[in-house]
């Protein structure tokens, strides 16, 4: 049941609870209680919203930096993750096979913010070994979602 | 002048569904739960194989049957699903959409004056093409206290000497209602006791939501009286491209390859390089799109019914087929007022046939958020004729 309530609101999580309980013909009480655990357990981290923030006035630079590290001595690269990810202008960490190590996504209102993070936070910790920041110049897809406005059906109305 | 018409094709009625849809087309917003194809795009990795079939330069006919390469995937298709073992070579013939397999079918194996029992409700196409094959279409209506299944009774009832074919449209359009195996047991019996023919519609065969879909060739005794069709439309999301294909006996593919091979030459080469990728690694998009539709079923179902509709629980496609006796008008009547007054398409169960009357035919091949705002409206009005009465 987790899989089939997780796949519904990873898509969705405002549904509504009644239609969620019908759509996948379980009871109410069952879902909400399966929720409750699912965010205790922290199988659910939050529940956000996915803005395109090219159509507000408000603006966003963000950056996707290839970080190479030498890992610490009995903490491996959790250590140095954690250095990293605690900094608030930090959207995202991942820890990366191939030529480099991290992938950090930043989020921050102008280049010369997010090249300030980098040039004065990110390249000055011990274990940074080398920093290459690649700037976002435009999103067309997250999440799964496609940012662009999805095309009108154009299925005639009526059709046997 | 003479008369340029054939009497025969004059004589037959266009379909049922034309006229509402005229006046439907005219309304600009009305929201419409009656199109009869998924709401889905064709999967992307799907449409790229079209796409790259085009830029390769694969722009000429094809083999009159189809692509060896799309055969022998439609070959295994058929054993991985269904058990059914049909040479690539010589039972099956691919089609532009199952509509072309049903009528070549009849084609082929009707003589003038042979009987063919057609339930219905059932899609449109069935009588006509008997007709314009030369046969003579004997209607056996479904009944709703049987979930409109065909029942071994209802055959047996119709089946005279001169019949020959039983056509079986399941799962089916416009009830959602589905044959379980020992539905088709029964069947089968009468079929092989009578001497029959089935031509099996079985386009909506990945859209089930109880048990797996059962074909009736896997039955013993039947796979060599059974011409099986099927298709890409509604499984893939793949309408507009118009392929379909039928798996039968050796003897009756290679008369209705004759037929194709003069009329059609041969299904669109685009689509059917696009079907080989459906085929091979499509099947994950299926079954994330049925359950997708599982959701909405589930769905429509309990707001019909709070709503007071009484509509049985349909187990396949992605219609249901709503009881609206209670309200006192025809089938027409009720879904003219439904659109007039909250401006919402459905299709009257007549366009179907006869014992359409009194239900309506509700298709969810739409988002939820369509069908949510849609059923607000069939709402209000519901509870209006309600106050009315």
């Amino acid at each position: 049941m987790r899989e089939k309530i997780l796949t519904v609101i990873e898509k969705n999580s405002r549904i509504d609870l009644k239609e969620l309980a019908i759509i996948l013909g379980v009871d109410e009480a069952a879902i909400l209680n399966e929720l409750a655990a699912m965010e205790k357990e922290h199988v659910i981290c939050g529940y956000h919203t996915l803005i395109n923030w090219e159509k507000t006035g408000v603006e966003k630079v963000m950056a996707m930096i290839e970080v190479r590290v030498t890992p610490q001595r009995g903490m491996g690269f959790d250590k140095v993750a954690e250095r990293i990810y605690n900094y608030p202008e930090v959207e995202s960490v991942y820890l990366i096979s191939g030529s480099f190590d991290f992938m950090v996504v930043l989020d921050g209102k102008n280049l010369r913010e997010v090249s300030q993070f980098v040039s004065e936070k990110l390249s000055t910790l011990d274990s940074v070994l080398s920093t290459k920041t690649n700037f976002i110049l435009k999103k067309y897809k997250d999440h799964g979602t496609i940012m662009a406005e999805p095309p009108k059906d154009e299925r005639m109305k009526i059709a046997p | 002048m003479r008369n340029p018409l054939s009497k025969q094709i004059v004589e037959i009625e266009p379909s049922g569904i034309r006229k509402f849809f005229d006046i439907v087309n005219e309304m600009e917003d009305a929201i419409s739960l009656g199109v009869g194809e998924p709401d889905f795009d064709t999967p992307w990795h799907i449409r790229e194989e079209g796409i790259y079939s085009l830029e390769k330069g694969r722009t000429f006919y094809t083999s009159n049957a189809g692509l060896k390469e799309l055969k022998i995937e439609i070959s295994r298709y058929m054993d991985r699903k269904f058990h059914l073992d049909y040479d690539y070579n010589h039972e099956i013939i691919v089609t532009v959409g199952g509509s072309e397999a049903i009528d070549i079918a009849m084609r082929a194996m009707i003589d003038p004056g042979d009987e063919v029992l057609i339930p219905q409700p059932s899609f449109v196409c069935y009588p006509p093409c008997a007709l314009l094959a030369g046969g003579k279409p004997v209607v056996i209506e479904l009944k709703e206290e049987n979930e409109f299944r065909l029942t071994a009774e209802e055959v047996l009832a119709a089946v005279t000497p001169k019949t020959k074919i039983l056509v079986l449209p399941f799962p089916n359009n416009p009830t959602g209602s589905v044959m379980e195996k020992k539905d088709l047991e029964e069947i089968a019996k009468v079929v092989i006791d009578h001497d029959l023919f089935v031509i099996s519609d079985e386009i909506y065969s990945e859209l089930t939501y109880g048990s797996s879909h059962v074909s009736i060739a896997s039955l013993p005794g039947m796979q060599e009286r059974t011409i099986t069709i099927n298709g890409f439309s509604k499984s893939y999301a793949m309408t507009g491209w118009r392929l379909g294909y039928a798996c039968g006996p050796k003897e009756i593919i290679e008369q209705m390859l004759k037929i194709h091979q003069f009329a059609i030459m041969c299904a669109p080469t685009t689509s059917q390089y696009a079907a080989v990728e459906a085929l091979k690694n499509g099947d994950g998009d299926v079954e994330k799109m049925r359950q997708e539709y599982d959701g909405r079923r589930r769905y429509l179902l309990h707001r019909l019914r709070e709503m007071g509709i009484e509509c049985f629980e349909p187990y396949g496609a992605f219609y249901m087929f709503p009881n609206i006796k209670q309200f006192g008008m025809t089938s027409e009547e009720f879904a003219k007022q439904l659109l007039e007054k909250e401006k919402v398409a459905v299709v009257p169960g007549t366009a179907f046939g006869e014992s359409g009357e009194g239900f309506l035919r509700i298709s969810y091949a739409y988002s939820l958020e369509d069908l949510k705002a849609a059923l607000g409206r069939i709402e209000n009005f519901v509870c209006t004729l309600k106050r009315e009465q």
